[in-house]
């Protein structure tokens, strides 16, 4: 078995909080692999660790089996691991698609190019117009972000990740705030990705993650309390009782 | 509607420069004062670079300006005193200068930045008024002889030499600022302005960028100074003074920031009510200076490409 | 030991016109760099009625105050409060069209020479005190500043009025929800720091001097107070203060060719490395 991402006994310490605690966890390559657990388990701290945004207080985070612990975040996105955040971080004053070309150009390696003019550079706009076609945003493709409805900018959120091409994606509560009919539509799409991609998801709706994943990792209290196939998860009494039990999912 | 691509240049961007032209033939009594209006738009439109494109605030941009400033009149004073020669020299050392220092503006908010973008403006005015030898201290630097442009053209009493030289490279800087804020290292610099956080996870090396055009933005201002040293053939100590960083600022407040034009328009303006008022008296001056501050601050955020914008707005 | 004493006292002066200026930073996020207007507004109503009115001296030091509260409340209530949660750069830029407004109008009313002040005979004389000369002024400047320095801290931690500044400067949302009356704190605060800074502006003409470039001249120095001390903290603020002033008259006297570049150098390193302040809280963020 090859992994996308590990960690290994990872730790995370906010004063004499402890957000993560001795998290070893493996992503196996291609997996759709969902992150569950009851809120403050911990997951975006988590999320926040694997991609860099936060340091680890100790142990370590592997990409592709390569240590990446002590390399900032962009540089992890150039190996390949792209993230959405659970709120909206947009470009407010951007339109979609200039947005969307922001971050293909990183990925082109050409956001640097300082001469040429953005408009010059045309196969990353064809980029940029796909990616927003397939999100079904190519009508407010010039509707500057700050104007649009919520459920149009988390598409923007995704958009932002799936231009990076990542081999893996981290998505942090995706559907959250979007109505049920486009969350639907958001699944699709991310389950079109071609499946070298591996996908971590971080989801509440249990209905979309049971659906959706083919491992489940369960955190409490920034731990992890156990990891198995959907259906093993659903039927262990100690996941019933800390997560799906008390937080009202059924 | 039909999109407009904003790297080609506009019609009116056009009419825009030919009022150079047009302004030596009607004012050529007063091409010394339309020169001072080239150097500060060209000093604004660096710090436009910075604050408007990239959004890192400094209270001290005049550091950079008063080292190109130096840079060339210490050249002059040596011997050197090719005014080309001394614009390359004063943009090397301003864009040096420039990269040493945006070390200590990555990091921090925006009061952290004007605190040390102050701080580094105010020790730089320390140095300048201490090392007497070298710089003149408080009576400034003199015996500035500045040769021919090219060999050519020398600087004449009526300033004609002086606009036009100004005026040219004013524009040059320009068009290569106009390149650079719309190629895909300008959009970068909006999304790190617009959502810093985010950057990094596009992949954006956020350091990098800022290192870039925080250089870029000082090389620029460092022009600026080497302008005024060379039109003026003397340096004083006040290229480094703290009014001279709040000047800039205000002209570009008041021009508008992140546009370029804002602070060609705003140098304008600036200038050319500085010197009707100044005039009149120092002091009116300064007094309608701040209360125009306060006034933009409060009612006008845009400045005059806002309210221009607004403008063309409602008749469309 | 002379030279100590006056940086001593020149520390505590710097602490009385910043203090204000470090809780307005603290407690409302808001950048006043008009902060030193006040303190020229004090020292002109002191000159103005010592020299043309022949009041005492002491006599026109609440005085001072009161009208640089007044001062204070009038421009809090009509254009601060409109910039409060703006970005840092408006407020800058609004503050430096009130130091600009301030200066101009110094000048046309005052000129822009300094402004002579005759210290009263008991304050003007000297001591011989185990080998130093100290001077009365300065033994008075020092007096003033720790008892005030001492109230200024009682007020602070043993008041309700206190209790409710701290709130409000550690959380004004919650201090809200708390039910203290965030603004009218605000305008308190602000008068007192007006008053403070005018009485520091006032009992400051003898050693830095008054002249209607002052709130520029000494912008710096404020800053650094409050970049060092951290902002919205009195007991750093007078630390930073006494360091400073200190730093500064010592290093006149025995360095005078790098002092001020060591005390800007100072604050650039403390901002790279402490952005809070050398004595400034953990940032919660």
């Amino acid at each position: 078995m090859t992994y996308a991402l590990q960690t290994r006994n990872l730790f995370k310490r906010f004063g004499g909080f402890l957000a993560t605690n001795d998290v070893t966890l493996n992503v196996a390559e291609g997996a759709r692999h969902a992150l569950i657990g009851p809120n403050g388990a911990g997951k975006t701290t988590l999320i926040n660790l694997l991609t860099g945004f936060l340091e680890p207080t100790s142990g370590s985070v592997i990409l592709k089996n390569e240590d990446v612990t002590r390399q900032p975040q962009h540089r992890r996105v150039k190996r390949g691991l792209a993230r959405t955040f659970q709120i909206n971080r947009l470009f407010a004053d951007m339109t979609a698609l200039q947005s969307v070309i922001l971050a293909v150009n990183e990925r082109r390696g050409i956001a640097g190019h300082w001469w040429r003019p953005v408009s010059a550079h045309g196969e990353a706009i064809d980029d940029a117009a796909s990616l927003l076609s397939q999100l079904g945003l190519l009508e407010v493709a010039h509707v500057p972000t700050k104007d649009l409805p919520y459920g149009k900018q988390r598409l923007i959120e995704i958009a932002l990740a799936l231009a990076a091409q990542p081999s893996v994606l981290l998505l942090d509560e995706p559907a959250a705030g979007v109505p049920t009919g486009e969350s639907r539509e958001l699944f699709e799409t991310i389950a079109r990705l071609p499946r070298e991609v591996t996908v971590l998801l971080i989801e509440h709706d249990m209905d979309l993650v049971f659906r959706f994943a083919d491992r489940i990792s369960v955190l409490v209290a920034g731990a992890l309390l156990t990891e198995d196939v959907p259906d093993m998860i659903a039927a262990d009494p100690r996941v019933r009782e800390v997560y799906l039990g008390d937080a009202g999912h059924g | 509607m039909t999109r407009r691509d904003a790297s080609r240049w506009h019609p009116a961007e056009y009419a825009f420069w030919a009022l150079p032209i047009v302004a030596y033939f009607v004012f050529p009594d007063h091409l010394a004062l339309l020169a001072q209006i080239a150097i500060a738009a060209l000093f604004a439109v660096s710090l436009d670079l910075i604050l408007g494109y990239a959004g890192i605030v400094s209270l001290g941009h005049a550091a950079f300006f008063g080292i190109g400033a130096y840079a060339a009149g210490l050249l002059a004073q040596a011997g050197w005193g090719d005014p080309v020669l001394g614009l390359a020299c004063a943009t090397l050392a301003a864009a040096v200068t420039g990269f040493a220092t945006s070390f200590l503006v990555l990091r921090g908010a925006d009061l952290t930045r004007l605190m040390v973008t102050l701080g580094v403006a105010s020790m730089l005015y320390v140095l300048a008024n201490k090392l007497t030898d070298i710089t003149g201290g408080l009576d400034g630097l003199q015996g500035v002889e500045m040769k021919p442009i090219f060999g050519q053209f020398a600087f004449d009493l009526y300033g004609k030499t002086a606009y036009v030289y100004c005026t040219i490279i004013l524009f040059v800087m320009f068009w290569i600022a106009r390149r650079v804020v719309h190629s895909p290292f300008g959009l970068s610099l909006q999304g790190i302005r617009q959502n810093a956080v985010r950057m990094p996870a596009l992949g954006t090396p956020v350091n990098a960028r800022l290192v870039a055009v925080y250089t870029l933005g000082a090389a620029y201002a460092g022009i600026a100074g080497a302008l005024l040293t060379q039109t003026t053939q003397f340096v004083s100590i006040d290229v480094f003074s703290f009014s001279r960083s709040a000047e800039v600022l205000l002209i570009l407040v008041l021009g508008g920031i992140g546009s370029l034009y804002g602070g060609i328009l705003g140098a304008v303006v600036f200038m050319t009510v500085h010197e009707y008022l100044s005039g009149i008296d120092p002091l009116y001056w300064q007094f309608w200076l701040g209360l125009l501050l306060i006034v933009v601050v409060l009612f006008a955020r845009g400045g005059i490409m806002g309210t221009l914008r607004l403008a063309s707005k409602v008749r469309a | 030991m002379t030279v100590l004493f006056d940086g001593i006292a020149s520390g505590l002066l710097l602490f009385l016109i910043s203090v204000g200026l470090s809780v307005t930073l603290g407690l409302m996020n808001f950048v006043n760099l008009a902060h030193g207007a006040f303190a020229m507004l004090g020292g002109y109503v002191c000159v103005v009625l010592l020299n043309r009115y022949g009041v005492p001296f002491l006599a026109t030091l609440p005085i001072a105050m009161i009208v640089s509260a007044l001062a204070g409340v009038v421009l809090e209530r009509t254009l601060y409060r409109r910039l409060y949660g703006a970005p840092h750069l408006d407020q800058v830029l609004f503050s430096i069209g009130l130091v600009f407004m301030s200066i101009s109008t110094a000048n046309y009313f005052f000129g822009d020479h300094q402004q002579p002040l005759h210290l009263p005979p008991m304050l003007s004389g000297q001591f011989h005190v185990a080998g130093a000369d100290i001077g009365a002024y300065r033994l008075f400047l020092i007096v003033v500043g720790l008892v005030l320095a001492g109230g200024l801290q009682w007020l602070v931690t043993g008041t309700k009025f206190g209790a409710s500044l701290r709130a409000a400067v550690d959380n004004p949302r919650i201090a809200r929800g708390l039910g203290i009356d965030v603004d009218r704190v605000f305008v308190v605060t602000f008068a007192l720091g007006s008053a403070l800074a005018a009485l520091g502006g006032a009992l400051g003409i003898e050693m830095l001097g008054l002249d209607p470039e002052f709130p520029i001249t000494y912008i710096v120095y404020f800053l650094i107070v409050v970049a060092v001390g951290g902002s919205g903290n009195i007991k750093g603020s007078l630390i930073a203060s006494l360091i400073l002033g200190i730093c500064d008259v010592e290093g006149k006297y025995y360095v005078p060719q790098i002092g001020a570049f060591v005390i800007y150098l100072v604050m650039v390193v403390t901002l790279i490395f402490r952005p809070q302040g050398l004595f400034g809280r953990m940032a919660a963020k």
